[in-house]
C-alpha cells in the first residue's frame, strides 16, 4: 500500500509540474462550457428581415407591426422593387424577405384570400426552417385574430406544451453534451498519454524490473484522474446551474455516482488506447480521433440520434457518450430516478467491464 | 547467485540481434560486455532484466530462470537502462524516495550503500532531474538502481556521454559495490574502460569474440604493434596501408597502431619507405598492445 500511495504521489507532482496539461485539464471545462453555452445557439432572436410591401394599405401594416413586435424578428430594411430582394440577400445581414402581393387588404376581404411571400435564406437550413416556422405562426395569430368575429363551425386548437426545456433554450441540451466531452477527453486522453509517456520516456523499463504490479501501476495511473475529473465534472455542474439556469431536477447524489460511473468508464478506454499506443502523440492522435469526433457526431449531442440513417442509428449504440447524455438529460431535465435509466447504467457498467479486461489481457508484462 | 547464459538467441522480425551467446558471471564479479553500437548489448540486458523472451537457450539471474521466475528476478536486481531513464520534472530527492517506495524501502534503510555517491549529488537534491549535467544524472541513476540493495547490477553504457573524470570516479564506485559482494554487469564502447573489468566479453554483430580477463586477452595478441606518428596523419594512414607488408593499421589518439605481417621487422625499413613518400617528423616505437587492439584483430 505504501508502494501505491508513493506512486500516487508521483503522478500528482507529473501533473501539477506540467503547466501545459493543468491548463487542458481545468482551462478547457470552463471555456468549452461558456464557449458553447453562450456562442452556439439553435435559438432564433432577433433576425433581421426586409420587407417588400407591394400594397402599403392597413392590413399589411398590421401584419408588419405584429412581426415586428415580436423579439424574433427585426425589420432592417423596406424593399421597393423585386430585384433588391437578391442584393438583400447577398449582403448576408437579411435572413429573411416578406413579399406581400398588391392590394392585400382589397384581397382580404373580397376574395376571403390574401397571399405573401416567405423568401429565407436557406444557406443555413435550420435556421431557414425556424423563421418559416415562426412566421407562418405569427401569422396564424393574426387570422385567429381577425376571424374572432366569426363563428366557424369546425376548429380545431391546438395546445403545443414544451415539457422540461419550455423556454426551448439550447444550452439545456450542450451542457450534458459539453460535460460527457470533457470527461470524456480528460479521463481518458490525459491517462493514456501519461501511461505512454513512461514509455517513450523509458521509465517504463525501469517501473517493469520493479517489484510493482501491472495493475498497481494502471490503479496508480487512474486514481490521480479519477480525482480531477470529479472537481472538473462539480465545476461543470455549478457554472450549468448557476450560469446557464439549468435545472437539477433529479437526484444529485445520482447524478455524482452516474459521473463516476462515466468517468471511470473513459479511464478504462484510456488504459485500453495506452496499450495499443507506443508515442503520446499517437496516444493524443488516437483520444482525439477515435473519441472526440464520434462523441461529438453519433452521441445525440448535436445531432439527434433518431434522424440517422439505420447503420449509423446501430453504431451509436456502441458509443458510452450516447449513453451517458441520456442519463445525464434525465437527471438534470426530467428528475427521473434509477428506475428509467437502470438499463443505460447497465450499459455502461458492461461497456467498462470490457475495457478493463480487454486492457488487461493487452498489458504487457515485458518490453514486447 | 551470479548470472548465467547458454545458447541465448534473440532476433527483431528479420534481424538477429544475439546469436547463440552463453557466458557465465561469478557471484560478486564485475564482468564488462565490450562492444560497440549495434552489438546486441542492450538486448542481453533485457533479456537479463526480464524484459525481453530470448527467442532461444536459458539464461538464470541469481539461480532464477529470467522466463518463468521474472517476479523474483525483478525483486533483486537493481537496473539501469542505456538512456537516462529517471523522472525529468521530479527533484533528485523526489526521484529517490519514490524508486525507494516501490522498492518497499526507504533512503535511510540502505543510505550506507548509496552514501559514496550520494554525497555527490546531495548538494542539487532540490533540483529537478531534467537539469542536472550528464556525470550528475548518471549518479544518480546508479543511486536509485541500488537504493533497494540489489544483489545483481545491470548497468547498460552507465558511462556514455559522461565527462572522463565523471566517468573514473563512476568506475572507482564501481569497484566499491563490488567489494559489497554485488555482482555487476556493466556494458561499455570504450575500450579503455574494460581494463578495469573482471573479466570481459567481447561482443560483436550479436555474438561473443572472446571472454577472459582483460589481461589475457591483452597477452593472447600475437603481433607486435608500433606506434607510428608522422606531421600529416591522413597521408600516413594512406601510405601505411599501401605499404606492402602491412598487417593493420588504426588511428589511435596522435598515433596509427601499425602491425607487420613479417616476422623480422625493421624500424629502418618503414622508416625509409615514409620519408620516400614524402612524410616528415616520422616517429616509430614499439607498444603493448592493449583491449582496442585486441578487439580489432579478434573482429577483423
Amino acid at each position: 500500500m505504501k508502494r501505491f500511495i508513493g506512486f500516487i504521489k508521483k503522478e500528482f507532482y507529473h501533473i501539477f509540474r506540467d503547466r501545459r496539461s493543468l491548463f487542458i485539464l481545468f482551462g478547457m471545462p470552463i471555456a468549452q462550457i461558456l464557449l458553447f453555452g453562450f456562442a452556439i445557439t439553435n435559438e432564433i432572436n432577433n433576425v433581421d428581415i426586409a420587407i417588400l410591401d407591394h400594397s402599403k394599405d392597413a392590413s399589411t401594416e398590421e401584419v408588419i407591426n405584429k412581426i415586428s413586435a415580436s423579439k424574433y424578428f427585426t425589420v432592417k430594411q423596406i424593399l421597393t422593387r423585386e430585384a433588391d430582394i437578391e442584393t438583400a440577400f447577398k449582403k448576408g445581414k437579411i435572413k429573411a424577405v416578406l413579399n406581400f402581393e398588391k392590394h392585400f387588404s382589397r384581397n382580404l376581404i373580397k376574395q376571403n384570400q390574401a397571399t405573401i411571400q416567405i423568401i429565407t435564406d436557406a444557406t443555413d437550413p435550420n435556421t431557414a426552417n425556424s423563421i418559416t416556422n415562426y412566421i407562418n405562426a405569427i401569422l396564424q395569430n393574426y387570422q385567429q385574430e381577425k376571424n374572432r368575429a366569426i363563428v366557424v363551425e369546425y376548429q380545431i386548437i391546438p395546445q403545443a406544451r414544451m415539457v422540461y426545456n419550455p423556454e426551448l433554450k439550447s444550452v439545456f441540451m450542450f451542457v450534458p453534451g459539453v460535460m460527457t466531452i470533457i470527461l470524456m477527453l480528460v479521463s481518458a486522453m490525459m491517462t493514456s498519454i501519461s501511461i505512454t509517456r513512461e514509455k517513450e520516456l523509458g521509465t517504463m523499463e525501469i517501473l517493469l524490473v520493479s517489484p510493482l504490479k501491472p495493475f498497481q501501476v494502471i490503479i496508480g495511473k487512474v486514481v490521480p484522474y479519477i480525482f480531477l475529473s470529479v472537481i472538473n465534472a462539480v465545476v461543470i455542474v455549478l457554472l450549468s446551474i448557476f450560469i446557464f439556469k439549468m435545472p437539477l431536477q433529479g437526484s444529485l447524489i445520482l447524478l455524482a455516482l452516474e459521473s463516476v460511473l462515466f468517468i471511470i468508464t473513459s479511464l478504462a478506454l484510456g488504459i485500453l488506447i495506452s496499450t495499443i499506443a507506443e508515442t503520446q502523440q499517437s496516444a493524443m492522435m488516437i483520444s482525439l480521433m477515435g473519441l472526440m469526433l464520434p462523441v461529438i457526431l453519433l452521441s445525440g449531442f448535436i445531432f439527434p440520434i433518431s434522424s440517422m440513417p439505420v447503420p449509423l442509428q446501430i453504431i451509436s449504440n456502441i458509443i458510452p457518450a450516447k449513453w451517458f447524455i441520456i442519463i445525464i438529460k434525465g437527471i438534470m431535465l426530467k428528475g427521473v430516478g434509477m428506475a428509467f435509466i437502470w438499463k443505460e447504467t447497465l450499459i455502461l457498467m458492461g461497456m467498462t467491464l470490457f475495457f478493463i479486461g480487454l486492457s488487461v489481457k493487452k498489458y504487457k508484462i515485458r518490453l514486447e | 547467485m551470479g548470472i548465467s547464459l547458454s545458447n541465448i538467441s534473440k532476433s527483431y522480425k528479420k534481424v538477429k540481434a544475439v546469436q547463440d551467446i552463453s557466458f557465465d558471471v561469478n557471484p560478486g564479479e564485475l564482468f564488462g560486455l565490450i562492444g560497440p553500437d549495434g552489438a546486441g548489448k542492450t538486448t542481453i540486458f533485457r533479456i537479463l532484466t526480464t524484459l525481453l523472451i530470448p527467442d532461444e537457450g536459458t539464461a538464470t539471474v541469481a539461480g532464477f530462470d529470467v522466463v518463468k521466475d521474472y517476479k523474483v528476478i525483478r525483486k533483486a536486481v537493481g537496473y539501469m537502462p542505456g538512456r537516462f531513464s529517471l523522472y525529468q520534472d521530479l527533484t533528485v530527492e523526489e526521484n529517490l524516495t519514490f524508486f525507494a517506495t516501490i522498492f518497499g524501502t526507504t533512503i535511510e534503510e540502505n543510505y550506507d550503500l548509496i552514501e559514496d555517491i550520494y554525497v555527490q549529488i546531495k548538494p542539487f537534491k532540490d533540483r529537478r532531474a531534467g537539469k542536472l549535467s550528464g556525470g550528475m544524472k548518471q549518479k544518480l541513476a546508479l543511486s536509485c538502481a541500488l537504493i533497494h540493495k540489489p544483489k545483481v547490477l545491470f548497468l547498460d553504457e552507465p558511462t556514455t556521454g559522461v565527462d572522463p573524470v565523471s566517468r573514473k570516479e563512476f568506475w572507482e564506485m564501481l569497484k566499491r559495490l563490488q567489494k559489497k559482494g554485488i555482482t555487476i554487469l556493466v556494458s561499455t564502447p570504450y575500450m579503455d574502460e574494460a581494463a578495469l573489468c573482471d573479466r570481459i566479453a567481447l561482443i560483436q554483430s550479436g555474438e561473443i569474440l572472446e571472454i577472459d580477463t582483460p589481461k589475457a586477452i591483452v597477452s593472447q595478441f600475437p603481433k607486435t604493434i608500433y606506434n607510428v606518428g608522422a606531421d600529416n596523419m591522413y597521408k600516413l594512414i594512406q601510405s601505411l596501408q599501401q605499404y606492402e607488408h602491412v598487417y593493420s593499421v588504426f588511428p589511435f589518439g596522435e598515433f596509427v597502431h601499425y602491425t607487420d605481417k613479417r616476422d623480422s621487422f625493421e624500424m629502418a625499413d618503414l622508416q625509409s619507405y615514409l620519408e620516400k613518400e614524402g612524410l616528415t617528423a616520422i616517429h616509430i616505437e614499439s607498444t603493448k598492445a592493449n583491449i582496442e587492439d585486441a578487439f580489432m584483430e579478434l573482429a577483423r
